[in-house]
């Protein structure tokens, strides 16, 4: 009863006016940031920290708050329309919230991603209000060994994401570990994969470049040569009946984005992970367990919400260990905490003693925003719609200028757009042949979390890979792992034995 | 179609020679004790998809793949005359951003695109290149206050600052 | 039809004559401020500790409106920094360019010769402050202080985890130094930032750090973690009871500089004004005030007295990395 009293205090502070404002002001430019290709909740939250000073802290963080729920929801807008995600947030939002549109569902897609995104927020934010403190203990213990594990089991749940040609989705996933260990070594604390000594390549292979790379520039170069630059990307309506309809359609998936948010939740708390693997491992689980997975990336509604629904119960969260501990679970978090410190506060275990109106305003600010970002979300939707029904070629310079600049904005260096450019080219010239292109996106994500954390762990044992299973967590995540990465390869492999002869001709 | 499969699985291929190549600069063995060195990673990962290259071109010669058999076109003229223009254009307005910076690339990209690719009017072209370069700089350099390349077109800007901040 | 292209020409017509008009006038000004925003680079990733002092310096001159143009900070954490500096030394308008530096400012451009960094040609604005490092371990472990930990450690041998900030960083540099000192063997284990580090001793995957005072505070406050050994001269205020290296009878110090450095070639104007401004900063309530929360210790020292400051510092840093072995 405690916890609801302390609730129902903080809902007192959500609600005073100027807060009430932030929190409106924060969803909607929180939704026109993330909705943007190349500029995700961390830009938001960067870009508008200085503004913060102007209020009290708890207002100030009650904005920032808003701004990274709004962003979260609006990351899934450019993934849909335009099929470019906006941030690694919403890498797997594209895989089917893309096909939807282009079958002229971009608005059940849109509603889809902002219901879930709803279900997520909040399952995520009871989930906090309740077991924030032990929840905390537990991702504390959380070492290199058990991240480790994670990535594994957040690599298994995808093997099956390729297409039929194993060496192509092999290479895929490869080519994108690769470029994912470009930059600095830091266990050795060398420079690596430095190609030809050009600065740029220090700070790595920024995701952003590789997906808008292939999700912008070389999706685009594919749309056009296919409707030879004359045709829509999407016919799609938007009517008060369809939403009705495309609500009730929804409420069938609530078992994806129930799965989807408590995955995401348990994911995002975990220091050093967030909201991409959350994200990734909950369309992995819907698909494997989906009684029809053939469906999956070809606009099953199911593959939009899993990722929506863990992505934003992730950011939630990843603000858990953030407030407790002082440890950003994504990059969003880490400047949060810089602005607590900001505004002379010691994020900690301490915090929900000593600034208890702070830290429940908060909480009872995320309850609220959450609703407003959905009501917003919505409420854009038509104008969203109405800017697909432009002729295509008016979109697609506009989609072009906004690859390009959005490419440059995260470091401010031509070098990314230029290395954009390349992999835009080169891979819509691989894609013609059919190489898969997710698998490379997915593992510029995932491998430089697992790299590191592998080897930081045979550090730690001295070479051994027993730490992996004698540790209670890092054994039980690393177990079920190798079953999800060995069970669909089995059939794999069988089929492929019996079906060289029988194999279409075309 | 079916050289093209070929010519990029060789390009790959000799791709992951080079990136093996770049990787050992790096210890790329195991360190006793300490597991993987530096260029083990990449170094491995790479030999795996130098073994995707090989496999991709013995599946090409035994005509597995669809792409190996078919003997179709890679680009038809019509394709490759639109990919050499657009992808062309992209790459000028990417230099420009270099020269005349962004606000003076994004409007000529545009003018080419609108105009010339796409055939619409003086009108709507004019309307969308004059305002999507200052619907970019409000939005990111006064909003965000992210600085976008001016090229040799930044001094222009600079009462421009003056008057916003 | 053509009305709004023309009207568009017109008024970008309008806008450059304008625009060249103006820039004469400005030229004319007396006190030199800056023209545009400011890029303010950040020789690490976001979230880390210089990251915070930065984005800190940033509000306080928005707050007290000490600049027309806005600080924009950008983190360049590439390469140990390398990036960054390869980028201030090359800024396309060096009056426009700051960088915050820690100390990979001296070991990055001795350990990557390749670069062509030369820290002297850099103009020197102003050192904030230099922070400070704490020996660590974990509460539970019932430490409490050097003789037990090198107990410990000794019989741990290469079992005992000293976790920290990446190879050849200051956290190793201090590690080598507590090896050597006590004769032990702990294994150095190099994480991604200073928070990640605390954590890791907070949640007992590793058995000691270096870490600086702002990392490992929250853990210290709930109990978590604490100091046994200050590598300072005199003890921190904050942490009494951690005596230092000095006075346990072995002669180590060492700091971590965090100094706003120019771009090489600022004009004289330029370089005038952002010392004065830092200077101001530096005095301000509002950073005396996180200096004291942070546990940071050091005056402001800008110009001259800071070069040579810089020039002794990397002295000091080449002959340390030389005793690791990073660097011929």
């Amino acid at each position: 009863m405690e916890i609801l009293s302390l609730l129902l205090n903080g809902f007192a502070i959500a609600f005073e006016p100027l807060n009430l404002t932030l929190i409106v002001v924060g969803c909607t430019v929180g939704l026109f940031i993330g909705a943007m290709p190349g500029l995700g909740s961390v830009n938001g939250v960067a870009i508008l920290l200085p503004m913060t000073f102007l209020v009290p802290p708890t207002g100030a963080i009650i904005f920032l708050g808003a701004i990274y729920y709004g962003a979260m929801y609006g990351g899934a807008i450019s993934s849909i329309m335009l099929g470019i995600p906006g941030a690694s947030t919403a890498v797997a939002t594209t895989f089917d919230g893309r096909p939807m549109a282009l079958k002229g569902e971009a608005d059940k897609a849109l509603v889809a991603a902002a219901t879930a995104s709803f279900v997520g927020g909040s399952v995520g934010v009871v989930l906090f209000t309740l077991f924030a403190p032990p929840l905390a203990e537990i991702a504390l213990t959380f070492g290199a060994p058990e991240i480790f594990a994670l990535m594994l089991m957040a690599f298994a749940t995808f093997i099956g994401l390729g297409g039929d040609d194993i060496p192509k989705t092999l290479f895929s996933i490869f080519i994108g570990l690769v470029f994912g260990a470009v930059g600095l070594d830091i266990v050795s604390g060398e420079p690596r994969l430095i190609f030809f000594d050009i600065p740029g390549f220090f700070h790595g292979i920024n995701f952003l470049v590789l997906a808008i790379g292939i999700y912008g520039i070389a999706e685009m170069l594919w749309t056009i040569e296919i409707s030879q630059g004359e045709v829509m990307i999407s016919q799609a309506t938007i009517t008060v009946r369809r939403i009705l309809r495309n609500l009730a359609e929804l409420a069938r998936t609530w078992k994806t984005m129930l799965m989807g948010s408590f995955l995401g939740y348990f994911v995002g708390i975990l220091p050093a992970a967030g909201a991409t693997p959350g994200s990734l491992m909950a369309y992995g689980f819907a698909k494997t367990t989906s009684r029809e997975p053939e469906t999956y990336g070809k606009g099953n509604v199911h593959g939009v919400v899993a990722p929506e629904s863990a992505n934003n119960a992730a950011s939630t969260g990843a603000m858990l260990p953030m407030l407790t501990l002082g440890i950003p679970g994504s990059p969003t978090t880490a400047i949060l905490l810089g602005g607590m410190v900001i505004w002379g506060l010691e994020p900690g275990p301490l915090v929900f003693t000593d600034h208890p109106d702070f830290v429940w305003g908060f909480i009872a600010s995320l309850y609220v925003a959450n609703l407003f970002a959905l009501l917003i979300n919505v409420g854009f939707i038509p104008a969203f719609i109405w800017v697909l029904r432009l002729p295509f070629s008016i979109l697609a310079p506009i989609i072009f200028i906004l690859c390009i600049v959005g490419g440059f904005v995260p470091t401010l260096d031509m070098h990314d757009v230029w290395l954009m450019l390349i992999f835009g080219v080169v891979g819509y010239l691989m894609r013609k042949l059919d190489y898969p292109m997710a698998p490379a996106v997915l593992a510029i994500v995932l491998g430089p979390l697992a790299e590191p954390a592998l080897r930081q762990s045979l550090l730690i044992s001295g070479g051994s890979f027993s730490i992996f299973f004698n540790r209670p967590f890092a054994g039980v995540i690393m177990v079920l792992a190798l079953a999800l990465l060995f069970m669909p390869l089995y059939p794999m492999i069988k089929n492929r034995l019996f079906k060289k002869s029988s194999e279409n001709p075309d | 179609m079916r050289m093209a499969e070929l010519v990029m699985g060789i390009v790959m291929g000799v791709f992951s020679l080079y990136l093996m190549w770049k990787s050992a600069e790096l210890p790329i063995g195991w360190i006793a004790g300490e597991g993987p060195g530096g260029g083990a990673w990449s170094f491995w990962l790479a030999a795996g998809m130098l073994a995707c290259c090989v496999a991709i071109i013995v599946r090409w010669a035994m005509r597995i793949t669809p792409e190996s058999r078919s003997e179709e076109v890679f680009m038809t003229r019509r394709t490759l005359k639109v990919f050499l223009l657009i992808a062309g254009a992209l790459i000028a307005m990417v230099g420009l951003f270099h020269i005349v910076g962004a606000y003076g690339a994004i409007p000529i990209f545009l003018i080419f695109y609108l105009r010339f690719m796409g055939g619409h009017s003086w009108r709507l072209t004019g309307g969308f290149a004059f305002v999507t370069p200052i619907a970019t700089f409000l939005f990111f350099e006064i909003a965000l206050q992210k600085t976008l390349p001016k090229g040799f077109t930044e001094p222009l800007f600079l009462p421009i600052f003056d008057f916003f901040y | 039809m053509k009305a709004i292209g023309k009207a568009g020409l017109l008024g970008l017509g309008l806008g450059l004559a304008f625009g060249i008009g103006m820039t004469s006038v400005a030229k004319d000004a007396v006190a030199w401020e800056p023209k545009k925003p400011v890029e303010f680079i950040i020789m690490a990733g976001k979230g880390g500790g210089a990251d915070k002092a930065v984005r800190f310096l940033q509000s306080i001159i928005a707050k007290n409106k000490l600049s027309s143009k806005p600080f924009t900070p950008v983190n360049k954490p590439g390469g140990s920094g390398a990036e960054a500096l390869v980028h201030v030394k090359n800024a396309a308008d060096p009056d426009h360019t700051l960088m915050f530096t820690l100390n990979s400012f001296y070991t990055t451009p001795l350990r990557q010769p390749k670069l062509g960094i030369d820290i002297s040609t850099f103009t020197p604005v102003g050192r904030m402050a230099e922070d400070t490092f704490l020996l660590w371990v974990h509460k539970d472990s019932g430490i409490t202080n050097v003789d037990q930990f090198v107990a410990a450690a000794k019989k741990a041998g290469n079992k005992w985890i000293m976790a920290g900030t990446g190879k050849n960083s200051e956290d190793n540099i201090l590690t080598d130094f507590l090896n050597k000192a006590y004769g032990l063997d702990m294994k150095y284990v190099p994480y991604k930032g200073g928070g990640r580090v605390a954590k890791e001793l907070a949640g007992k995957n590793a058995n000691s750090t270096v870490n600086n005072p702002s990392e490992q505070l929250g853990f210290y406050q709930a109990g978590k973690t604490v100091p046994i050994g200050a590598f300072t001269p005199t003890r921190l205020p904050l942490f009494k009871d951690a005596p230092t290296f000095r006075e346990l009878g072995k002669d180590f110090v060492y700091f971590m500089q965090r100094t706003v450095v120019g771009a090489p070639g600022m004009s004289k104007d330029a370089t005038a004004y952002y010392q004065g401004l830092f200077q101001k900063i530096f005095n301000s309530k509002g950073w005396q005030g996180y200096m004291k929360k942070k546990s940071l210790q050091g005056g402001f020292l800008t110009g001259d007295a800071l070069m040579k400051y810089w020039l002794e510092q990397k002295e000091v840093q080449r002959g340390i990395l030389r005793k690791m072995g990073a660097i011929k």
